[in-house]
């Protein structure tokens, strides 16, 4: 690494200057005040709250299932894991089991939603580097077809409202199963094939390799969860960790990167995908039949007490924290922000790289502003 | 399976060092006194079988008598989660020492609970709003806000 | 080597032209203008297309047959937007300089061979002309940056002049080896010099003169000056309406240049069988800036820092080990078979470049102790 006193020999003034919050790229409402120095980027300090909307003030006044649509609209990337985590912290306060076929609708459900997340993730960090769109492009010709998927399930194409407390909204329809069997076939030949192009490409290789390093160390002690923390290092992934709902009966391999830099963040995501397929092909085969949501009173009253469920989102840790007097609605609703977390190493991480480099690590960060500012 | 730890061995432990930090325990949660918060922290990450090193999580609940503030702590390494609480019983102005020194993901956080709920942490490097402006009027998620 | 030379004819421009001199010089400026504005609304149009089919969806293709009133459309829009001044800047200077960008690409053309013996000024230093008049350029990006009296907008320029100028050294020189070859600065003679196109005698030349051109260009994968990931949009953020499209017009303009050139010395400018000459022209100047266009849609952007080390550390030994190469053959082998000579060249480029690659790039590095 050069030292400052080797490069500068000019005498220049470190200046502030703003990103966003009406952002370039395309990661919503962030802002980041910047100080540098020419190109440098000596500190930066981000600011939040463009996109505070009070949802957990707002979950005060809901009824525990009248709380799921503003559930979507936390992550909006991925709706169906926050609609998952928000039912699962529900169902282990009030005590209820799911049946099985609605467990396994979950799980694929949870799955393609990763998938989906993921070709965004992906596409906007190729963005950010610089690719003009091609991959991005690329990618979400997949993502529309899951979003079809999603569309026949639930009618929606962005956010779902598709899970209940006890199950899921509707079965599945006929036609479900075969056009699942048909994308999971493309997306295994589609991945290859995008993985093929871009894993040695020399352009970014030298964009992304080394770039924005975070040691494992620091990201454990931030509490960054997710495919960021994988690609420093710990292989930590709560489905096989802390297994919720039946992921303890697929057969599965965690991506873990070797140096936390920009590219492992990126080939990380790229192997989850692959796993992904992987669960999802597991739970077509082993699907049963029955009911898709169990007995549960209307309105729902839950005994007093607290719960805490936490999931293995696209993004990291997402977790709904519950506390319910006995009411129709909750006493308090904590949503543990995996986005809003993952961002405190972002300080470090960005200092000392370029401009142009700050916008590549923050995109290869991946998060979602709903999830931020809630 | 991450395993809850009981909550009457890691106040057993606690005892040893710190007497009187513990104020109660239950399966899977302590509540220790808001002071003595760093120097339990402390302990619960450095103790080799405990090793507390990532924090899930802190959040703060408005019962009306007091503010609850709840830590969720898991060691990646032996794979066992707690939860710790902490009461603060001042309406007014009520504050906790802050947790940032040892965990650093406690930052935003701690701000956020700054903001919304008006609990201030005393060592927080950077003690503003984060979500809500300069100048704002009230803390939003108390139970007594606008009512 | 001197096999290669040896149809030149004798003179260049032809003794019969009818009308004389300013007649040849009125009918050849309508045609270049004419080409000018034609060709750049067909890049314009050849690149959102290509771009759009590329990415799997459709590009413009509404207005008109398959789109192609795009760029009218675009140039019709432009043209009614309110043009402002930002209250800070230099007017005269600001005013001059998207003239002062544009004029010099125009004079390109003078001296590029549409057909054979169709040349409005077939100077004898032509290559060294066009390199010479394609710098002018510069100066009115720098005029744009500083008069618009935004820092970012000066920060912007200046780094596009540091970008531009480190490429000129490989550029020259890539030419330099052409020239070697073909014994002439002239282009008309450097298109009859081409019994066997350019680019297979000389395709570590090709190779550097191409990237070299891309980034003087400023097209992808050398286009950070206009990225949104930039602080603003460069050198041209304080200019709208017409003087925005002359901007506009002037990277599209000089894409067509720039592959106009490369068709001259590379690929054997007009030659070609059956076909007349000036469509064999337009065909490879076409396919070259189509090449471009791949290019653009397929790689990500380079760094700041890497653009440069590309240009000093990359492309300029290239470059100059490519004219030690040529000059020997020359001088000390000038009977060799053209045939031998092509086999030789491609296999030291071959070799040389994955070498040179491996030598230059590590990752990781670019961190400043902060």
């Amino acid at each position: 690494m050069t030292t400052r006193s080797e490069v500068m020999t000019l005498k220049t003034e470190p200046f502030a200057v703003n990103f966003g919050p009406v952002h370039p790229s395309t990661h919503g409402v962030f802002r980041m005040r910047a100080v540098l120095d020419g190109e440098v980027v000596l500190d930066i300090e981000p600011v939040f709250g463009y996109l505070h909307r009070g949802v957990e003030k707002l979950a005060e006044e809901r009824t525990f299932t009248g709380f799921i649509p503003l559930t979507d609209r936390l992550d909006y990337i991925s709706s169906m894991s926050n609609g998952l985590a928000y039912v699962l912290a529900a169902e282990k306060l009030a005590g209820i089991k799911v049946p099985e076929r609605a467990e396994y609708i979950r799980v694929i459900m949870a799955e393609l939603q990763r998938i989906a997340n993921h070709c965004i993730a992906v596409g906007a960090f190729l963005n950010d580097c610089g690719a003009f769109f091609t991959p991005f492009l690329y990618l979400f010709r997949e993502r529309e077809k899951i979003i079809d998927l999603f569309e026949m399930v639930s009618g929606q194409r962005l956010t779902y409202n598709y899970m209940r407390i006890g199950g899921v909204s509707q079965d599945l329809p006929e036609e479900f199963l075969p056009a699942l069997r048909k994308f999971v076939d493309q997306m295994a030949r589609f991945i290859e094939e995008y993985d093929f192009f871009l894993k040695q490409n020399e352009v970014l290789l030298a964009r992304a390799r080394g770039v924005g390093i975070l040691s494992q160390e620091t990201a454990i002690n931030c509490g960054i969860s997710g495919p960021v923390l994988r690609a420093s290092g710990a292989a930590w992934d709560l489905r096989k960790a802390d297994p919720y709902s039946i992921y303890n009966r697929f057969d599965f391999d965690i991506p873990v990167g070797a140096t936390g830099d920009s590219y492992d963040r990126y080939r990380v995501r790229v192997e989850e995908i692959r796993q992904s397929l992987r669960i999802i092909r597991q739970a077509m085969e082993q699907i049963p039949g029955g009911p898709v949501m169990a007995d549960v009173p209307r309105p729902l009253h839950p005994p007093t007490g607290e719960a805490y469920a936490h999931i293995e989102s696209p993004k990291g840790e997402l977790g709904f924290y519950l506390v319910s007097d006995g009411s129709i609605a909750p006493y308090r609703c904590h949503v543990r922000p995996t986005s809003l977390i993952n961002l405190t190493a972002l300080r470090e991480m960005v200092r000392g790289w370029k401009v142009a480099d700050m916008i590549i690590i923050f995109g290869s960060i991946d998060i979602t502003m709903g999830e931020v500012d809630r | 399976m991450t395993i809850a730890l009981s909550g009457k061995d890691v106040a057993g432990r606690i005892e040893k060092s710190l007497p009187g930090a513990v104020v109660e325990s239950g399966t899977g949660y302590i509540i220790v006194k808001g002071d003595s918060l760093p120097a339990v922290a402390r302990l619960l990450k450095e103790t080799p079988e405990l090793d507390f090193d990532y924090l899930n999580y802190i959040t703060a609940v408005d019962y009306f008598d007091f503010f609850e503030v709840i830590y969720q702590l898991t060691s990646l390494a032996h794979n066992h989660s707690l939860v710790v609480k902490a009461r603060c019983p001042d309406r007014r102005s009520p504050s906790l020492p802050s947790v940032v020194s040892i965990w650093q993901g406690a930052d935003f956080q701690e701000r956020e609970l700054y903001d919304l709920m008006g609990i201030s942490f005393e060592g927080h490097p950077n003690m503003k709003r984060i979500f809500l402006w300069e100048g704002f009027d009230g803390h939003p998620l108390r139970k007594d806000y606008l009512k | 080597m001197d096999r290669l030379t040896s149809s030149i004819p004798a003179l260049s421009l032809p003794a019969d032209w009818p009308g004389g001199f300013w007649w040849h010089w009125v009918v050849f400026t309508t045609i270049i203008f004419t080409f000018v504005v034609v060709m750049a609304m067909a890049a314009i149009y050849i690149e959102r297309r290509a771009l759009g089919r590329m990415q799997s969806r459709l590009g413009p293709n509404r207005t008109g047959p398959f789109g192609v009133l795009q760029p009218v459309a675009d140039a019709i829009k432009v043209l009614l937007k309110e043009d402002i001044i930002p209250t800070g800047a230099d007017k005269a200077v600001h005013w001059l300089a998207p003239l002062v960008a544009f004029i010099p690409v125009l004079l390109i053309f003078a001296v590029v061979p549409f057909g054979d013996g169709a040349v409005l000024a077939d100077l004898n230093i032509g290559i060294l002309y066009v390199v010479a008049v394609s710098a002018v350029s510069t100066v009115g990006i720098f005029m744009a940056g500083w008069s618009s009296g935004n820092k970012y907008s000066l920060l912007g320029a200046m780094r596009n002049i540091a970008a531009v100028v480190s490429y000129e050294m490989p550029l020259v020189l890539a030419v330099a080896s052409v020239v070697i070859v073909a014994g002439s600065l002239s282009l008309h003679r450097i298109v009859l010099a081409q019994d066997f196109p350019f680019i297979l005698v000389q395709p570590l030349g090709f190779l550097v003169f191409f990237i070299a051109a891309c980034a003087e260009i400023n097209r992808s994968p050398f286009d950070l000056f206009e990225a949104d990931s930039e602080l603003v949009a460069g050198f041209h953020t304080e200019y709208s309406g017409m003087k925005f499209a002359m901007f506009y017009l002037v990277e599209y303009t000089e894409a067509v240049a720039v592959s106009a050139i490369i068709t001259t010395i590379f690929l054997g400018g007009w030659r070609g069988p059956f076909l007349p000459g000036w469509l064999w022209f337009l065909a490879k100047v076409v396919a070259v800036f189509f090449a471009m266009v791949w290019v653009r849609t397929t790689l990500p952007r380079v760094r700041i820092d890497q653009l440069m080390a590309l240009a000093w550390k990359f492309l300029l030994p290239l470059a100059v080990i490519n004219l030690l190469v040529t000059a020997i053959q020359v001088l000390a082998w000038p009977e060799a078979l053209p045939g031998i000579v092509i086999i030789i060249n491609i296999a030291i480029a071959a070799a040389l470049v994955p070498l040179w690659s491996k030598l230059f790039f590590k990752p990781g590095r670019g961190r400043i102790e902060v």
